[in-house]
């Protein structure tokens, strides 16, 4: 549910929406992913880079995190325009606030610690944010300008106005010589002007000039501008003493025109510019907190969003964190900001308790938060993977209890598990895929998962599963999975066992006795087969001992005797046993059996050939 | 070229990534494609436009990226997805479900023609354990085989209510993939690492043939055969790795190459081009296996890049030429392989080339057209 909705959208307030269901609109997970190619790129980046070019590729990233921003706000903004639901539109419209101020705050952060601009350079910048971020003139603008004669519009001075608040000197020129020239009474005042905007100092962004420089030329301008204004020169023109006024650096001047400011912040870029171009970054906060005490003047207080940007012009970073960890309802923009000004090694002087953690502990919670959602989970493992005191312990609990709908979703998830050395959760995830393939009677996906884990207890009892069937139908099912079973047979002793009972059958459906015989004599002597299985095993050498042909020798006869023997002896104190009269039948006809198979080897093997 | 792919996050993991077929005997290069998403509560099947074809650059190639034409929601996750025809598309499900779309171009809209409810299920549905998946689907008008996690293979045909052939328990793992090998022979790879061949007019319910790797049973995730010469197939595994069979001989494949560093979704042998490979995987890249520099007697004509290679029939070329992917010689080997995403991240899930054209899509809900592939 979303608190007021007031405002228009673009002033300065930041709604204080409370939403559970934020990272679940549409628009927004584009902002997600986008902006996790960029967390990664930058974890990635190249850290031998030192100085310049180092910050060079910070305020890159810095850039490419606000061009996402805006991509989002403009894919934002067309849902809001083109929706019909009016609640959506409410919506959508409030997200794009959010955003908006979001890029707000991120920009001023950029400027003054990404950057770190220095006095000169700081002004341009600063020039330049407010351009791009007060945009409530902008359709007044345009209407003036494509008017056929601008100079007679009623607007016309509210719009020279705002390009001289915002310092864009010539583009207040040009509309003035359009006034000129349909008031030709004025061309003196209007030289005078023009030429006075002409030559006014601003720093530069190269080395053409030192500070020191720019701060006597500007001395100069400003007498000038203070001779002309105190001559009388504008007095007959009130629009352009007012500029003159501006010119100057009057505040009272500047803050009779607070609508075409709009803002605080903007009140405070103007007055630097004409009254201390060259301010230093730790000059700012004076200015700051003064320029929005007079902009308020005690009317209104003070919105989150401007306490947000105070403290950034106070360089107080853990407030201006804080703060917003507070107003947003999603740790996105926080994580991020944090991750980028750590990188930028701006977080470890501050020793603040919990400084050194700070961004692990943000970056925890949005990356939870993530994996709250059915589909961007993935993104949160990356996340996890770049915290490195609790990141592989948050990861393996929440990727534990991600529901592995299909097959391909459970294949992924071992795949993240496998690349860290999560074993315990591998082992996990394959259990239940396996046990879910053995409920649905799909026995050889339950031996893949078993071999994916290198479950030997699994396998054990897949193949424990396929005796069973065995026994009770007579014959194998899934002959294409046991008679290709290759080195995974190894796994475990029972599906060794499978494997080689089911040779058996085949050497025996083959014909070949002699081999037959021995496999299954190994398979008792050596203990391959449960003990459970040995009386079908002596059971299936029923038939081989009845053959015409003598296929046991003297040796292998005595061998299953004695398995014989130690089966039966075993179950001497069972009395279920000699109470069964199938088995103790079994029992008897094995003995006469191996007893006459005895002799005929006996006899056969004492015969001398050819006598 | 690099600077020729465009890219668009479009809110959805991406599971199949398919071009539309051009009309038959057309040789225009393909401008619509059709995406899958998965893991979403609200999954979709979308067509889009490649690029704004009014926005022609310099040099005459396109710019501009990828238009959402239109879209149909999607129950379950879409596990595959084959063009049936120029209007229909046949789109597998994780719900077992099988369902044609249709297209209709002149309000570009997409409507569910036709569908097979539980065409891939459990048997015994008192103790079954949750559905199962259909997990591939393959297709040659009329004509439609689906297999899936249950082990079975159906055949469809599209204007018939009921399948035309069912074989329950065709496999007793997951059956990963599928696709055709002659008109009456299809192609299985499973999830115990096995490639088989099953001839569909026999009545009997057993493979034809059966072909497996030789050491640990890695699961095999995808299949593709040769588009000219049909003893030659490829896989990809659980493993990445690529293997290449030919079926005339042995049960064992003909050579195995290390590729990628997790699951390898798709492979697929470029239609008109069929020295050029292509596969992308779990780990986040997308190789291209050029493998045209192995053939000696090639004629010079065809090393030339660009577009005037791909329109020339290569049918009659290559019958006199031992094609390049049997050639096992590690001395006259060079065959090129290129990584075409610089910076990978997640999972490329899907990848479709035709022409001159290439399609990918992630779980990083992205989609990626380079209609300059061989530039």
């Amino acid at each position: 549910v979303a608190d007021t909705v007031g405002a228009a959208p673009g002033s300065s307030r930041v709604f204080v929406v409370r939403r559970d269901q934020d990272i679940y609109i549409q628009t927004l997970r584009k902002l997600f992913n986008e902006s996790h190619g960029i967390f990664m790129g930058l974890q990635r980046s190249e850290e031998e880079l030192a100085g310049k070019s180092r910050k060079a590729q910070l305020v890159q990233v810095s850039k490419n995190y606000r061009s996402v921003i805006r991509a989002c706000m403009e894919d934002m903004h067309q849902a809001a325009v083109s929706t019909r639901d009016p609640a959506l539109q409410g919506q959508y419209s409030t997200q794009v606030s959010i955003l908006s101020a979001m890029e707000l705050i991120w920009n001023l952060c950029e400027i003054l610690f990404v950057e770190a601009a220095a006095a000169g350079p700081l002004l341009l910048r600063l020039l330049d944010w407010v351009r791009l971020h007060v945009c409530d003139v902008d359709s007044m603008v345009r209407e003036v300008l494509s008017s056929e004669s601008p100079s007679k519009h009623k607007l016309f001075w509210n719009v020279v106005d705002v390009f001289v608040l915002q310092g864009r000197m010539d583009e207040a020129r040009h509309l003035l010589s359009k006034e000129a020239t349909a008031n030709p009474t004025s061309m003196n005042m209007y030289k005078i002007l023009d030429d006075l905007m002409k030559k006014m100092p601003m720093p530069s962004l190269g080395n053409t000039q030192t500070l020191t420089e720019l701060e006597l030329k500007w001395q100069h301008w400003h007498e000038e501008c203070q001779r002309f204004l105190q001559d009388g020169t504008f007095a007959s023109n009130p629009h352009m003493e007012s500029i003159c006024k501006i010119l100057l650096g009057d505040e009272d001047a500047m803050l009779e025109k607070k609508e075409l400011m709009t803002t605080w912040y903007h009140f405070l870029v103007t007055r630097l510019l004409y009254s201390h171009p060259t301010v230093k970054p730790m000059e700012l906060r004076f200015y700051a907190q003064s320029s929005m005490d007079m902009f308020l003047g005690g009317e209104s207080s003070p919105e989150p969003l401007d306490m947000i940007l105070m403290a950034a012009f106070e360089f107080e970073m853990h407030q201006v964190i804080k703060e917003c960890s507070i107003v947003l309802s999603n740790w996105w923009f926080v994580a991020h900001l944090t991750d980028l000004l750590d990188h930028c090694k701006l977080l470890q002087s501050h020793n603040l308790y919990f400084g050194s953690n700070m961004r692990e502990f943000l970056l925890l919670e949005y990356a939870s938060g993530l994996f709250s959602h059915h589909s961007l989970w993935q993104l949160g493992v990356d996340y996890f993977d770049h915290c490195p005191e609790y990141g592989r312990v948050y990861l393996e609990l929440h990727i534990e209890r991600i529901p592995l709908n299909t097959e391909q979703k459970a294949l992924k998830v071992l795949r993240i598990c496998e690349q860290r050395q999560m074993h315990e959760q591998v082992r996990s995830v394959c259990k239940i895929m396996a046990m879910k393939a053995l409920r649905n009677n799909r026995l050889g996906s339950a031996l893949s998962w078993s071999i994916r884990a290198k479950d030997a207890a699994f396998a054990t009892l897949i193949s424990d599963r396929f005796l069973k069937d065995y026994c009770e139908r007579g014959c194998f099912s899934d002959l294409d999975l046991i008679d290709n079973l290759g080195p995974s047979m190894l796994l475990s002793d029972r599906l060794t066992f499978l494997g080689k009972y089911r040779e058996f059958h085949r050497l025996y459906g083959e014909k070949r006795f002699p081999e037959a015989a021995r496999l299954l004599l190994t398979l008792m002597t050596a203990h391959i087969a449960p003990c459970s299985f040995w009386m079908t095993l002596l059971t299936d050498a029923l038939p081989l001992l009845e053959q015409k042909e003598i296929i046991f020798s003297a040796e292998q006869t005595y061998e299953l005797m004695r398995c014989l023997e130690d089966l039966t002896a075993g179950n001497v104190d069972k009395q279920k046993f000699q109470e069964d009269d199938v088995e103790t039948t079994k029992v008897e006809m094995l003995r006469l059996a191996l007893a006459r198979n005895l002799a005929r080897v006996i006899v056969k093997e004492g015969t001398l050939e050819g006598s | 070229a690099m600077e020729d792919v465009s890219a668009k996050f479009v809110s959805q993991k991406i599971s199949r990534a398919r071009w539309r077929p051009p009309p038959a005997a057309s040789l225009q290069a393909p401008d619509v494609f059709a995406t899958g998403s998965w893991d979403n509560e609200d999954n979709r099947i979308s067509l889009w436009s490649a690029g704004d074809l009014g926005n022609v650059g310099l040099n005459g190639e396109y710019h501009g990226e990828p238009h959402l034409l239109c879209d149909i929601q999607h129950n379950g996750d879409v596990m595959d997805m084959q063009f049936l025809d120029q209007e229909r598309i046949v789109v597998a499900s994780s719900t077992g479900t099988v369902t044609i779309f249709r297209h209709h171009q002149n309000n570009q809209t997409l409507s569910a023609n036709h569908r097979w409810e539980k065409a891939h299920h459990h048997v015994d549905q008192d103790t079954s354990c949750g559905g199962a998946a259909c997990t591939g689907v393959v297709c040659n008008n009329p004509e439609i085989v689906t297999v899936g996690e249950d082990g079975r293979i159906n055949l469809f045909r599209a204007d018939q209510k009921d399948a035309v052939r069912t074989i329950d328990n065709a496999d007793s793992s997951t059956l990963h993939a599928v696709t055709f090998l002659r008109t009456i022979e299809i192609l299985t790879v499973n999830s115990i690492g096995q490639l088989k061949i099953w001839d569909l007019r026999q009545q009997r319910n057993e493979p034809s043939q059966i072909f497996s790797l030789a050491g640990d049973r890695v699961p095999l995730h995808c299949v593709d055969r040769h588009p000219n010469q049909q003893h030659i197939v490829a896989t990809g595994g659980q493993d990445g790795m690529l293997s290449i069979w030919d079926i005339r001989q042995g049960t064992m494949p003909v050579s195995l190459l290390n590729a990628h560093e997790a699951e390898m979704w798709e492979v697929h042998f470029h239609p008109s081009n069929p020295d050029h490979l292509f596969t992308c995987s779990e780990d986040g890249s997308l190789w291209h296996w050029d493998a045209s520099t192995n053939v000696s007697e090639k004629p010079s004509f065809l090393h030339q890049g660009g577009r005037s290679t791909t329109y020339l029939s290569h049918s009659t070329i290559n019958q006199s030429v031992v094609s390049a992917w049997l050639s096992n010689d590690p001395t006259k080997d060079r065959m090129e392989i290129t990584n075409l995403i610089p910076n990978q991240t997640l999972s490329v899930n899907s990848l479709d080339v035709l022409g001159s054209c290439l399609v990918y899509g992630t779980d990083a809900e992205a989609i990626y057209v380079n209609r300059q592939l061989f530039a």
